[in-house]
């Protein structure tokens, strides 16, 4: 048997997004190794209702344990537990901050081969072979497990969420003990949402700014260029500008923030981390400006412009709204 | 308080990075320099220290071959006061989880009441090593953390997860990931790059560090490489060069125009 046990995150009541599509995908390789995707959620009192809708997903069972949420190691022990109860052959995680923190700590515990950044599975022999992009995703490694179990974390929207399966999932309560690293972590606060509220989700044109915009107000420029644009523009930002105070958290594309996918995405001064990317790829059209001509985002946009952000984002805002108003 | 800061060595960023094909491993010949993200961690170190806590030790630690040595000497010449190197040849090639093993048995020998790294590496973009020697050593962990704080034995911590902003308390000792945003690191004084071949530092061995060698290197890492593809072809954008701004703005412009986009 080559069951797989998927980690399902939740907040207030809801499975992440990147958490369904590791469900469905768990589903996918499990009926091809003729065995079964399970998947396992951690948290206080944990609603049987949101456990089982995994089903539709294609869980067959949903393993639920108590423990505080947000943090990783109760969810190694919760894991590690399972696996060693159960017959498991792959752990899988969705992409995202947590799973890789769970990843690593079950890869240690278990002494398990782990591979993370994983884009796609696929099965050769009866096993899972992992692909990673390596090198600024210029190459995609194989990776095989030798280990008796092995742990697959992927990349942000790596997989799609898919209703294939019928009915609800089997639920099952399970008891875990925590380890002692476990108990000395405590979460005081979670999910703060820092800065003004903005809407960048519904935005058909996201013009977004970086490091490269060299200081706060630089957001100036790509909010006048955004407001030239029209009603259908809004400014995006990237992590490093989030975390240094320059833009409100909820214009965070990314890992940690959002994904998007407008008719244009404008990136200023923004190179392009793996990070970033996971969180803008699927763009229609992608324009990028940056004075730095080896800057990763080049490698994925549709028109790139080397230069200056300062010298360009002025006149490009005055030669669209005078196309627009002609 | 004793702090030990896990550094790393990596092939320096301007240097084009390749996978050598007899082997799946990065090929880490080539110009080295210490991981950018670790200065983020040397730093933070120091601005506990210099914060009123009182640190008697900051020890860089490393594992790699012979030329990682740099790596502790520009750890050192931020503000590390010593550093160890774990240093054999029966550790190469080991995966992230056989390495992180590693170092933790390293760690083990100076007892240290807090690890900090950086957030990744810039080769092999790992981010989860941190969990890998916590869960070793026994000790709660976090990584991504852009604030810390010390106070009454523990550390209130702030990073980004997947839905906010969130606060976590985290008792001593235990193992921190630092995002990059948390600090802006210094640069080294003359005196201070002079002066860090002149500080302590400790060779061991896998057998000094009582590594179980049937835990480390490449034959024994649970994740094996099998090949290497290339990925799906994208058609390469289009590129100007910016000379005349107001001919790229008309050409931008175009573009746009031509896509409906404006």
């Amino acid at each position: 048997m080559a069951n797989i046990l998927v980690f399902a995150l939740h907040y207030e009541g809801a499975i992440n997004k990147n958490s369904l599509g590791a469900v469905s995908e768990g589903a996918r390789l499990a009926a091809e190794l003729g065995g079964e995707a399970h998947a396992i959620l951690v948290g206080e009192n944990v609603p049987d209702e949101l456990a089982g809708s995994l089903g539709a997903y294609g869980a067959s069972k949903a393993l639920v344990a108590n423990g505080p949420e947000g943090l990783a190691q109760p969810v190694v022990d919760a894991m590690a537990h399972a696996i060693e109860q159960g017959d498991y052959s792959y752990a899988l995680f969705g992409g995202g901050l947590l799973g890789f923190e769970i990843g690593a700590g079950l890869a240690a515990r278990l002494t398990a081969g782990v591979v993370m950044e994983v884009t796609g599975v696929r099965v050769a022999d009866g096993k899972l072979i992992a692909e990673r992009p390596i090198l600024g995703d210029s190459a995609i490694s194989e990776i095989e497990y030798r280990s008796d179990l092995g742990i697959i974390i992927s990349r942000l929207n790596a997989f799609e969420a898919k209703q294939t399966g019928a009915g609800a999932a089997a639920v099952e309560h399970i008891d875990v003990t925590l380890s002692p690293q476990a108990t000395q972590a405590t979460m005081i606060t979670r999910g703060e949402q820092r800065g003004a509220d903005v809407d960048i989700e519904g935005a058909q044109i996201l013009v977004a700014g970086g490091r490269g915009l060299g200081k706060p107000e630089g957001f100036e420029l790509c909010e006048e260029l955004a407001h030239a644009f029209g009603d259908t523009a809004a400014v995006a930002a990237t992590r490093a500008v989030v975390d240094a105070g320059w833009y409100p958290y909820a214009a965070q594309i990314g890992q940690t923030g959002k994904t998007v996918a407008p008719k244009l995405y404008l990136a200023a001064g923004i190179s392009g981390a793996i990070q970033h990317k996971v969180g803008m790829q699927s763009s229609e059209n992608i324009v990028a400006i940056n004075k730095d001509a080896n800057a990763p985002i080049f490698e994925f946009s549709d028109l790139g412009i080397v230069g200056d952000l300062n010298k360009i984002l002025p006149k490009l805002t005055e030669a669209i709204k005078a196309k627009r108003s002609a | 308080m004793k702090i030990c800061v896990l550094v790393k060595e990596v092939p320096d960023a301007a240097v084009e990075k390749r996978i050598d094909p007899s082997t799946g491993r990065m090929d880490r010949g080539g110009e080295k320099n210490l991981n950018p993200y670790d200065t983020h961690a040397i730093e933070a170190a120091m601005q506990i220290r210099e914060g009123g806590t009182d640190v008697e030790d900051i020890v860089a630690v490393t594992m790699g071959p012979e030329s990682a040595v740099r790596a502790l000497h520009k750890a050192v010449s931020l503000g590390a006061d010593r550093s160890v190197h774990l240093c054999d040849a029966s550790l190469a090639g080991s995966d992230v989880a056989a390495t992180g093993y590693a170092l933790a048995k390293a760690l083990e020998r100076e007892q240290p009441d807090l690890v900090l790294l950086g957030q990744q590496s810039d080769d092999g973009e790992c981010y989860t090593i941190g969990a890998v020697v916590a869960e070793h050593l026994s000790m709660p962990s976090l990584t991504q953390v852009i604030k810390m704080d010390v106070a009454d034995g523990a550390l209130r911590c702030e990073r980004q997860a997947e839905y906010g902003y969130d606060t976590v308390q985290v008792n001593l000792p235990a193992v921190i990931s630092v995002g990059d945003a948390i600090n802006e690191p210094r640069y080294p004084s003359l005196k201070a790059i002079m002066g860090a071949k002149k500080k302590p530092l400790e060779t061991l061995g896998a057998a000094d560090a009582q590594i179980d060698a049937s835990k480390v290197g490449g034959d024994n890492s649970g994740a094996h490489w099998t090949g290497v593809k290339p990925p799906p072809q994208k058609p390469p954008g289009e590129i100007i060069e910016d000379e005349d701004t107001n001919e790229t703005v008309e050409k931008i412009v175009t573009w746009l125009a031509e896509r409906k986009l404006i």
